[in-house]
């Protein structure tokens, strides 16, 4: 027998298929397995995500396969609102989760899911973890979460890119400073924008690993060598497009 | 998980919401009723569907592009509803007053299931809303609200046509063919979230007083503030 709370989060991830809707997708658009592969690589901000995609993208072409690169909240429909929204200050948590999840939406529908039925590999920096963890540090009700990401489709692969505050303050000051967001300076954590990311990013970090068995995710140790994590990622890749 | 639509809310003022299609004539009954309860002392605040400034820029970009898909016309329109639910509706609530919506999220369980959109996913993002004290539903026949709109020479707009789905390339045809499955999905959500049904074929007069007759007892059962000042605005 099940516990309420395992009855409850079925459906939205009981039985992940790759390749397929988390929960009740996007009826018009039905899946019927498409060619594509869909690798996710999350992680905070400064984990070296996007050196790492650069270098897969580089070597999955070399292999010869087409790649499609998707990213957090690049959509042309949304990224202006979110910039304008971010800079104005005037998010509240609700509204920051649904411009992400229309965001998201925008670019599942016209950029993931025709690579899918092409054939691409999609490789998305980021996806709805990061999502999944800024809204769950912030309080927002994570039953809801999981049914409004409903509409996403699971990752073949996910990577997370493991780290620790203390790496990760390392990395972000030496490479371009703190920024409000990033520091959850909105949560009121401190008045000290140093305190306030160690303890944002501490919270930010206890979700991910929360959701690394929910999810299927892969860890990689980000503290490592960028050639180690790529080669790791490299073998994980050839064994999965191989298999 | 969160179901606060089911709820009745706890704070002391009032929420009443009209919903129907394009010329069923919900705003003109709701301009009265606003008339009616400021004349009556109370204080007022109305709010329009998709009015906030923050999802502005982006409705606007992909309306243009008609960019927008089911899924992020449905999403856009959550954001916005979200941002004028903690800004607009929450605080006039917890002040005391009444809030008059013109459209609730009704108006987008009926439109986005009518594009595609999977019903009961769209319960489930709008269930942080408020529940209304008083939902208004002005039911009116495809062809007395396409009469209505074409009277008024009302130019037929893209999305509201629904011309996003293909149906007709005919901005009238379309907006019947669309509407008309509009109308199918209220009726639906009449039973399911216990609507009150005005027929909106009737006088604008008769309307009014039939809505007035409704209100009103919601106006004394909780005792909502009334101010003596002279109503602002």
């Amino acid at each position: 027998m099940s516990s309420p709370s395992d009855e409850q989060l079925e459906g939205a991830n009981g039985g992940i298929q790759p390749g397929f809707y988390y929960g009740r997708g996007v009826p018009y658009l039905p899946i019927n397995g498409y060619p594509g592969k869909l690798i996710a690589i999350e992680g905070t901000d400064g984990v070296g995500r996007s050196t790492q995609i650069m270098l897969l993208r580089e070597w999955l072409e070399v292999q010869g396969y087409g790649v499609v690169e998707t990213g957090w909240t690049r959509s042309p429909l949304m990224q202006p609102t979110i910039e304008l929204a971010k800079a104005s200050n005037t998010l509240n948590k609700l509204t920051f989760v649904l411009l992400y999840a229309t965001d998201f939406a925008d670019r599942l529908e016209k950029e993931i899911i025709p690579a899918l039925k092409a054939g691409f590999v999609v490789l998305s920096d980021r996806y709805i973890f990061t999502a999944l963890a800024r809204a769950g540090v912030r309080g927002t009700d994570r039953q809801w979460l999981r049914n409004l990401y409903g509409f996403a489709i699971a990752p073949h692969m996910v990577f997370y890119l493991k780290t620790d505050v203390e790496t990760l303050i390392g990395r972000v000051l030496a490479a371009r400073g703190m920024d409000f967001w990033e520091s959850g300076m909105d949560l009121k954590l401190g008045d000290d924008i140093y305190d306030s990311f160690r303890a944002y990013q501490n919270k930010l970090l206890r979700e991910y690993n929360s959701m690394a068995e929910e999810f299927h995710f892969r860890n990689i140790d980000a503290r490592k060598p960028i050639e180690v994590i790529q080669d790791e990622l490299r073998k994980q890749v050839r064994a999965f497009l191989e298999a | 998980m969160l179901n606060n639509l089911m709820q009745r809310h706890e704070y002391p003022g009032k929420l009443f919401v009209v919903e129907g299609i394009d010329g069923s004539g919900k705003t003109t009954q709701l301009g009265l009723l606003a008339k009616w309860l400021v004349a009556e002392g109370h204080r007022v605040f109305v709010t329009e569907w998709n009015s906030s400034a923050l999802v502005k820029a982006a409705t606007k970009t992909g309306k243009k592009k008609n960019a927008l898909t089911p899924m992020t016309f449905s999403l856009l329109h959550a954001t916005d509803f979200a941002d004028r639910l903690l800004y607009k509706i929450i605080p006039p609530l917890k002040a005391g007053m009444i809030v008059l919506a013109d459209r609730y999220t009704y108006t987008a369980f009926a439109r986005d299931a009518t594009r595609g959109v999977d019903r009961q996913w769209v319960r489930e993002l709008y269930s942080f809303a408020v529940r209304p004290d008083l939902a208004l539903y002005f039911r009116v026949p495809i062809d007395v609200s396409v009469d209505r709109l074409t009277a008024r020479r009302v130019k037929l707009k893209f999305y509201e046509a629904g011309m996003d789905m293909g149906w007709s390339p005919s901005p009238i045809e379309s907006f019947r063919i669309f509407q008309g499955k509009v109308l199918e999905e209220y009726d639906r959500i009449v039973d399911e979230f216990g609507l009150q049904v005005v027929d909106a074929s009737g006088s604008i007069t008769a309307q009014q007083r039939n809505v007035r007759h409704l209100v009103a007892p919601l106006l004394v059962e909780r005792g909502v503030e009334r101010t003596d000042e002279q109503p602002v605005g």
